[in-house]
């Protein structure tokens, strides 16, 4: 059933998880911990953050960490811990909602580029070659230029640029898992094309894709800080990690490091969480990789 | 007996980069409701892909290129694919070579029956799971194995629930491609066995197709010889092992050890399967046969009717 693929893969995932050392192990609990403490950060940013993070003038300009400022104050007197714990928030909701959508998108057009196949295919897959042919952060740049600033611009433009890689790692998948005997089988018993994809190929292309999901999302918080660092798309009333980095990253000449460290930190620190949790999974999932 | 299935001139070709693979090549063909047919022939005969043609399931590059298919008074060719998909399964349906590969590792075995059910009858989950359960015991899956995966199976278990999906709606043809020949000669055996059982309390028709003609006298009533995309013999099976008529068929039972007498040399018929690709002129068998005259190297010879529903493609006739 199609339905059960996904906990059942979680199930032996985790199984295996409890009988293996090593490494990857680590990886996957560790990345997992890391993501966690994100995801509370954001939930609770409204408890926790001790000062409203768009308030001037809390602090004097530029306090060095101190008890009252963990982590010290920005040019504008705002506390930076509270900002850093509200960005959280942005960035897990741009990440993990443009992550969905281009799951999604990537996802279903791969599975019909791939199994209708001829001119369709021949059309689609161009279309998402040329996408990935950019480099992901130029396009991010252009769309997100093109589109103008706020949150939905901002989601749709990482989108459009982690589409392809859903679209063409699916569309192998199914090129592949469409010559299967058992599809053959299932054809010559009278299944149309949708029971076809959707009972029989899309269960066994899904294994691939939580692991590219998390990694994906690695990336997708760098492109953030990026377009943020560069003061596009996001608007400013949004506290957010990469202008903060931004803004911090000026003052440095002053030796004034504490504005831009602590931001930077947390992009370093969530971009690892994906990418442990993602490697850990990969290795651990993959039984070629893992036999080493 | 009523007639099933009229085939009239059927061709298929594969359009390879090498050029025209005529592996199915104006087969005409008949059979009746409820009868069994062994299709026999040797590996690139057409006999598979005559199977697969009934369906309308030929893979690309391969094409069905002229002739008609009449299943019980409908012409199959010419349907739309939708049409098609009513056919298959419900009243032809197939039964795959390799057990292993032909159920969805990541699908129970049991809703392989469902879902096919559910194809094609307008059944809540919970009638066409009763009704599963039925057709799992009729061939020997014991009810607790519904939710089992397919890895959970012996290559014999899975072949059953291959023949469970086959005939789960009734059909009235299955088409039988090397249902045993991925399996031990026991379960072989017990395999055919089932089938036997099975069409008979069901009133199928059946072609089984096959390379082992060993099989074919204690299941088919009939045998369709096929060599080189062509038909070219056709007789009930009696009178086949009594006294083949092709001298195809006469040298194919000639290689066939005989357990009896062990220190007999193993028999083979000399040369190779002809290239369908250009297939020799004339006979095809011509230049493997050691009755083969100058005409039989010049020109095809025609089906001949030798009487009783025999039907042999030589000039010897």
């Amino acid at each position: 059933m199609a339905n059960l693929t996904i906990p059942r893969m979680i199930m032996s995932g985790l199984s295996r998880l409890s009988l293996r050392r090593g490494a990857e192990r680590l990886f996957v609990v560790a990345g997992l911990a890391i993501i966690l403490a994100f995801v509370f950060m954001a939930i609770l940013a409204p408890v926790i953050a001790p000062y409203d993070p768009n308030k001037t003038g809390v602090g004097r300009l530029y306090e060095s960490p101190n008890p009252r400022f963990p982590m010290g104050t920005d040019r504008l007197g705002r506390d930076i811990l509270s900002r850093v714990i509200w960005g959280s928030r942005i960035v897990l909701i741009v990440t993990l909602s443009s992550m969905a959508l281009s799951s999604i998108c990537g996802v279903i057009l791969g599975l019909i580029s791939g199994y209708v196949g001829g001119k369709l295919d021949t059309v689609l897959s161009l279309f998402m070659d040329s996408l990935y042919a950019f480099p992901g952060l130029i396009l991010a740049i252009a769309l997100a230029v093109m589109l103008g600033q706020g949150i939905m611009p901002v989601i749709v433009s990482l989108t459009v640029v982690y589409v392809p890689i859903y679209f063409r790692m699916i569309r192998g998948e199914v090129l592949s898992v469409k010559e299967s005997l058992f599809v053959e089988a299932a054809r010559a018993v009278g299944a149309n094309g949708r029971t076809l994809i959707f009972k029989y190929i899309f269960p066994n292309v899904i294994p691939s894709i939580p692991i590219v999901l998390s990694l994906n999302a690695a990336d997708a918080v760098l492109t953030l800080a990026a377009l943020s660092f560069l003061g596009l798309g996001l608007p400013a009333h949004i506290p957010d990690w990469g202008f903060d980095l931004r803004m911090g990253y000026g003052a440095l000449t002053a030796k004034i490091w504490w504005p831009g460290t602590f931001p930077g930190l947390m992009i370093v620190l969530l971009t690892l969480g994906f990418s442990l949790f993602g490697e850990g999974l990969a290795e651990i999932l993959n039984p070629k990789l893992s036999r080493r | 007996m009523s007639q099933l299935l009229k085939i009239e001139g059927l061709s298929v070709h594969y359009y390879t980069e090498d050029g025209i693979v005529r592996a199915v090549d104006k087969v005409d063909f008949l059979m009746n409701r409820g009868e069994t047919i062994g299709l026999v022939g040797e590996s690139g005969s057409g006999k598979s892909t005559f199977g697969l043609a009934i369906l309308r399931l030929v893979p690309p590059p391969g094409r069905i290129v002229g002739g008609k298919i009449i299943f019980d008074g409908t012409e199959l060719t010419s349907l739309d694919e939708r049409e098609m998909q009513k056919i298959r399964g419900r009243r032809i349906s197939m039964v795959f070579q390799d057990p292993t590969t032909s159920l969805d590792p990541l699908m129970k075995v049991g809703d392989h029956l469902v879902e096919t059910i559910m194809a094609h009858e307008n059944v809540t989950r919970e009638e066409a799971k009763e009704r599963a359960l039925k057709m799992l015991e009729q061939v020997g899956i014991r009810p607790e194995r519904f939710g089992d995966y397919p890895h959970q199976f012996s290559g014999g278990m899975r072949q059953r629930v291959g023949i469970a999906l086959a005939l789960a709606l009734n059909p009235d043809l299955v088409i039988a491609d090397e249902p045993t020949s991925s399996l031990d000669v026991i379960v072989q055996f017990q395999i055919l066995d089932l089938m036997k059982r099975l069409k008979e309390l069901y009133d199928m028709g059946m072609i089984l197709v096959t390379h082992d003609i060993s099989i074919v006298p204690g299941i088919a009533d009939r045998i369709a010889l096929m060599y080189a995309g062509q038909l070219i013999e056709l007789a009930d099976v009696n009178s086949f092992f009594d006294e083949p008529l092709h001298p195809y068929g006469k040298a194919l039972l000639e290689s066939v050890p005989n357990i009896q007498f062990s220190d007999q040399k193993l028999k083979y018929i000399l040369g190779n399967p002809p290239d369908l690709i250009n297939p020799p002129r004339g006979c095809r068998f011509s230049p493997r046969c050691p009755y083969a005259t100058e005409r039989c190297r010049r020109e095809e010879p025609p089906m001949i009717n030798v009487g009783s529903d025999r039907l042999v493609k030589c000039f010897r006739y």
